[in-house]
């Protein structure tokens, strides 16, 4: 599987290398739009000393956190939400006659690796946020489990978004409400919304588990609904159970093909 | 369809096209009911932050707390008709095939051909992608009813005009720049920020705010949300959306002229 | 080498259940070269999926090399190619030779044997003048040629070939047809191929099968299917009269001729 992704992945890099122009432009768009969600908290907190309890440093680490996480699951998965198009083109039947599975050459065509400017934007916002924040030692080994584990729960919804899309065909935007909507969601403290949406986001779909539970563990706060400091801790059992969920749905996605093949 | 140049041709002609725009994204019905699905999930999310923006800031920027809810919900409902994504426009995929030299040697008019379909395109969208994220904020968060919604419809159609306008500019600008997808990001990042899509212009700071309120992109959220809230004066919201409309309009008409000498004199 | 028993497809579209392909049975031996005819829409795509593990049959039984299709997928790819005449298997923006190396790196064949084959197809094929140019920039004619050469550098014991002809040109067609012929006597590769060009089914099989309404019509050599319609001069005529039969043949009876001088005659 790994090695399948590795050698389609170089190959698609090769061909982009190509189009160089293109290549730095797209790596450039991404970092401006990244820069725009940096841009809105820079304006935000011009106007307001904390929002929902958090102040400028905290959110910056919670934000860089979370989209660091969401860059490299973009850069690794986020073709998969190109499958309507495959099933739509007919590029699937020629991935099916191909003794690899399905979900690798999906999720590598067309990688290319201009998403990294975006991942190294976030990772940047996440070093300044840590490094005025004074966390112990202690705690700070937590930051880089929550990233994978971010990781993993955002390439989980990629392939949640994908299998959704076997059914609905003409209309693949859905899938981006949960992609780009839980990238969105987790950029701010969970905080700012109603605990109702919190509590579905940590006992249903554990977006909580991206950033924030994790996040409250390395800041060292109290949970506002009270829920005990370890839950930050679960995180991996969160994305591994999400992950789980993903790969039946993907299954029954490419099992619904093969019984229809539209 | 055979166009028949003369009189009655013209004045026939394009509202038909609009009638064909309108027509041609009906049929894309389960793309645009899943685009108003997305914004309306975005719309709550957006509203949620801005609320603990004004729990901290009550009336920031001339606005209540129930004022920013509203204004988020507008500005998703605009991002279909308003296309504040970009795109819409079939002219850089003609331009990259060539097929571009027909439309310019056709006996009418191609930006107000181009503007036709484009109108039939929002009314469609405004209803479809607009309807739902307002209806859903008004049923989660409450909206405040509109100040003028004769004024606010003017000026949503005066936002279209404008977004069109600074759209064809872009796409025409692709038969002069090599790369279109470099030139759809730069307009799509100028869109989404400076027409107040992630955050109202009125709070953003000092001379920043002030050249933002200004640039021809606040016409097509910021000044119609404006509007529907009352906290701009309609006449001159209006003024603003039409001296930027003509001025988007003249310049993609001089482009137009340039673009067709250079398909004339070069062959494309 | 393949066998149909009794395979059927059924689809459901808009809440009515349409029978794609019904109670289909054949069998095709080690080294036939068969031909699977139809007019566009009779079942011949759906029965291709079936047989290459793209789609799951809803009854009866397939196999192909020795295995069920939809249940060994992965297993049955590298023992078959598979060329579609109307896309191409291979990447794009990529050089010819990069896309046939990570088709053998995917079919994991041994660089040694690799070689040899790429040597063997360069030489009958003639892809030595493009292998380095991008696919995207190569000729229908060229990109056909890589095509088969890509399908064919894991040896497959299988080779199925949906329309391998479209679009090419005389030179062209015939270049492939000599190809596949020689390659696949030698190796004794089984052939199936879907085409709607009879020069293919003249030049290349002696066996044809033929599809309509879902159903397998006709099975048997060239020589009988000139034979059910004698009298006609071109293989051509024969197939274009047995598809007007049989759209004029099932469930509806055939509709009275009108009398020479008109309707009112009768009257």
């Amino acid at each position: 599987m790994i090695r399948t992704y590795a050698l389609l992945a170089w190959t698609w890099t090769r061909a982009a290398a190509q189009y160089p122009v293109s290549f730095a432009l797209m790596t450039a768009g991404g970092v401006v739009v990244g820069g725009l969600d940096i841009a809105a908290i820079w304006v935000i907190f011009a106007n307001t000393g904390t929002l929902a309890g958090f102040g400028l440093t905290e959110v910056m680490f919670l934000y860089g956190a979370s989209q660091l996480a969401f860059a490299l699951a973009d850069l690794l998965f986020g073709n998969l939400d190109r499958i309507s198009r495959h099933i739509v083109s007919g590029t699937l039947d020629v991935m099916l006659i191909r003794p690899a599975a399905p979900f690798v050459q999906v999720a590598s065509d067309r990688f290319t690796p201009h998403r990294i400017g975006r991942s190294i934007q976030a990772g940047a916002v996440l070093a300044v946020g840590l490094s005025r924040l004074d966390v112990p030692l202690g705690r700070v080994w937590m930051v880089p489990v929550m990233v994978v584990s971010g990781v993993v729960i955002f390439a989980a919804l990629f392939t949640l978004g994908g299998a959704l899309q076997f059914l609905l065909t003409a209309a693949p935007e859905v899938a981006n409400a949960f992609t780009y909507g839980g990238a969105t969601l987790t950029q701010y403290p969970l905080s700012v919304y109603d605990p109702r949406i919190v509590r579905g986001l940590t006992f249903g779909l554990p977006l909580a588990f991206v950033n924030w539970q994790p996040g409250l563990y390395v800041l060292g706060r109290p949970d506002p609904l009270g829920l005990p400091s370890w839950t930050g801790l679960l995180s991996p059992a969160a994305a591994l159970a999400l992950a789980a969920v993903a790969a039946l749905a993907w299954r029954a996605g490419i099992r619904r093909y093969r019984s229809t093949g539209s | 369809m055979t166009v028949i140049p003369g009189h009655g041709a013209a004045v026939s002609l394009y509202p038909r096209l609009a009638w064909y725009g309108f027509r041609r994204h009906a049929t894309y019905w389960a793309a645009a009911l899943a685009g108003a699905f997305t914004n309306t999930v975005f719309g709550v999310l957006r509203a949620y932050v801005l609320i603990a923006l004004w729990q901290a800031r009550p009336g920031l920027g001339g606005y209540d707390a129930a004022d920013a809810v509203t204004f988020t919900f507008l500005t998703q409902a605009f991002i279909g008709p308003m296309q504040l994504f970009g795109g819409g426009l079939d002219l850089p995929e003609r331009i990259r095939t060539g097929d571009v030299a027909l439309d310019l040697v056709r006996p009418a008019s191609l930006q107000l051909w181009c503007l036709s379909e484009d109108l039939g395109r929002a009314v469609y969208l405004f209803v479809v992608r607009g309807g739902p994220p307002t209806l859903v904020g008004a049923l989660l968060f409450g909206i405040v009813a509109p100040h003028a919604p004769a004024a606010f419809f003017l000026s949503v159609a005066l936002g279209v005009v404008v977004s069109f306008a600074w759209r064809y500019i872009v796409a025409l600008a692709t038969c002069w720049v090599m790369d279109d997808r470099g030139l759809a990001v730069l307009s799509m990042v100028l869109t989404t920020f400076f027409s107040g899509l992630m955050l109202p212009l009125t709070i953003f700071p000092g001379w920043f705010g002030d050249l933002s309120r200004a640039l021809p992109w606040s016409a097509m959220a910021q000044v119609p949300a404006d509007v529907y809230l009352g906290t701009a004066d309609p006449a001159r919201a209006l003024g603003f959306q039409a001296l930027w409309a003509a001025v988007l309009l003249a310049l993609g008409a001089l482009m137009t002229g340039a673009a067709r000498r250079k398909v004339v004199i070069q062959g494309g | 080498m393949i066998e149909a028993d009794g395979a059927g497809r059924t689809f459901r579209v808009r809440g009515r259940v349409v029978h794609a392909v019904r109670d289909l049975s054949f069998r095709v031996a080690a080294g036939e070269f068969v031909a699977c005819l139809g007019p566009n829409g009779a079942g011949k795509s759906t029965t291709i999926k079936m047989l290459t593990g793209i789609l799951t049959p809803t009854s009866g039984r397939v196999r192909v090399a020795g295995l069920d299709p939809s249940r060994r997928r992965t297993a049955l790819a590298r023992r078959i190619g598979v060329v579609f005449g109307q896309r191409t298997t291979l990447w794009w923006d990529l050089p010819l030779r990069d896309s046939l190396e990570l088709v053998r790196l995917l079919y994991k064949v041994d660089r040694k044997v690799f070689r040899e084959r790429l040597d063997e197809m360069c030489d009958l094929l003639d892809l030595g003048g493009f292998l380095a140019t991008p696919v995207r920039q190569l000729s229908l004619g060229q990109r056909m040629r890589g095509d088969i050469a890509a399908a064919l550098l894991h040896d497959p014991v299988v080779l199925v070939l949906d329309e391998p002809t479209i679009g090419l040109d005389v030179v062209s067609k015939a270049e492939v047809r000599d190809f596949l012929r020689r390659r696949c006597a030698e190796h004794g590769t089984t052939v199936l191929l879907t085409t709607h060009d009879l020069g293919d089914v003249e030049r290349l099989c002696r066996r044809v099968l033929l599809i309509d309404h879902g159903r397998l019509a006709f099975d048997g050599t060239v020589d009988e299917l000139r034979a059910t319609a004698p009298g006609r001069a071109s293989i051509e005529d024969v197939v274009a009269e047995l598809y007007l039969r049989s759209r004029t043949t099932p469930r509806t009876p055939p509709l009275p001729l009108p009398a020479p001088d008109g309707p009112s005659a009768t009257a």
